[in-house]
């Protein structure tokens, strides 16, 4: 099962401090949360992305490989309001599209914060 | 989200109370879930109240597939723990290295001149004797005891209390000659060797490590390879 153990010791939670921060300087906010993940994925369930409206981020959900796509589902998302659930996979290297160099597949949960 | 949940969040982080998120994945319908009570319309489905407990319970975080759909459960226990029994110099990049991985660090040593808030900033401090200091703290199984005092009259005591309780990890620092020696005297006391068996002794993972800080790290590496043995075997 698609679970993980994830103690405080490797949860990121001053990224939900920061998201309230912005909020509470007027800005729009999107969270992009890892909800499952399979293989050699880098970072397990619990890991958070927080996307403010000016493209600033903080936080994590892979190595780094998927950050920049995430970033721009979550600005969509913020306008929308509507949730989204994205999938990543392993990278094709033929293929010009973002995926995961380390081979594994991950689930992330993207929603906007508002009143 | 809402903001006012987020809010909720942060502040239950704050007072260290657990709480698990429920979202389902479908429609982004979410819940509060406590032990003793929830908000949001999603708890109200069937499965989602018990299933979030018991995230909160097992400090798992993850989708599960329930009857209803697919909902993933975010749990926010309050940080590990971790206890340092003797305020000596390796206790300050210990304590320092602890906190900046995550951990709620307390020092606990009788000799308030070691446990000084100017040698340990920031850092809790306990001036009771171990045992005494160990049982108000209240060890659970997201706690870590590490001893350092090399001072049978001070580790043993700690370590009595310990090796008792649910703690994930137990170290205790000193030579392989120390070790046997506090190994022998805890027999002589009564206690058995299983219980004897949980201490790390010598304390941390052999990576050569000789100054203060290098010992920190090899302490921090043992605990952590603790905390994560169950994942790890499952992965090998």
């Amino acid at each position: 099962m698609a679970t993980s153990d994830v103690n405080q010791g490797s949860q990121d939670d001053d990224v939900l401090q920061v998201a309230a921060n912005w909020l509470q300087s007027g800005k729009k906010v999107a969270l992009a949360t890892v909800v499952s993940s399979w293989g050699s994925s880098p970072r397990p369930p619990g890991s958070q992305l927080a996307v403010a409206e000016d493209s600033t981020f903080v936080g994590s959900v892979s190595g780094g490989c998927i950050e920049g796509a995430v970033v721009t589902e979550a600005l969509a998302v913020m306008e929308s309001g509507e949730t989204k659930v994205l999938e990543y996979g392993v990278t094709d290297e033929l293929a010009w599209e973002v995926g995961l160099a380390c081979g594994g597949q991950v689930k992330v949960f993207v929603e906007a914060v508002q009143e | 989200m809402k903001t006012a949940m987020l809010d909720q969040i942060l502040q239950d982080q704050e007072a260290k109370t657990p709480v698990a998120l429920a979202t389902e994945l479908a429609t982004g319908d979410q819940a509060l879930i406590y032990y003793d009570k929830a908000a949001g319309a999603l708890a109200d489905k069937p499965g989602v109240l018990e299933a979030a407990r018991r995230a909160i319970q097992d400090d798992k975080t993850g989708t599960v597939k329930l009857d209803v759909g697919e909902i993933y459960f975010q749990t926010f226990n309050p940080p590990l723990r971790m206890l340092i029994v003797g305020a000596v110099h390796i206790a300050q990049p210990l304590s320092r290295m602890a906190s900046a991985i995550g951990y709620d660090v307390t020092v606990v040593d009788p000799r308030q001149s070691f446990a000084s808030p100017e040698r340990f900033p920031g850092i809790s401090l306990n001036h009771e004797w171990p045992d005494d200091g160990l049982r108000e703290l209240d060890i659970d199984r997201r706690t870590a005891v590490v001893t350092l005092t090399h001072d049978p009259k001070l580790d043993d005591s700690a370590l009595g209390v310990a090796i008792r309780s649910e703690a994930f990890y137990i170290g205790s620092l000193g030579s392989r000659g120390t070790h046997a020696g506090r190994v022998e005297r805890l027999k002589n006391e009564g206690f058995t060797e299983s219980e004897i068996s949980r201490i790390n002794g010598p304390v941390g993972l052999n990576i050569g490590a000789i100054s203060p800080a290098e010992i920190a790290v090899s302490i921090l590496g043992e605990v952590t390879d603790h905390l994560h043995a169950k994942e790890k075997k499952a992965a090998a």
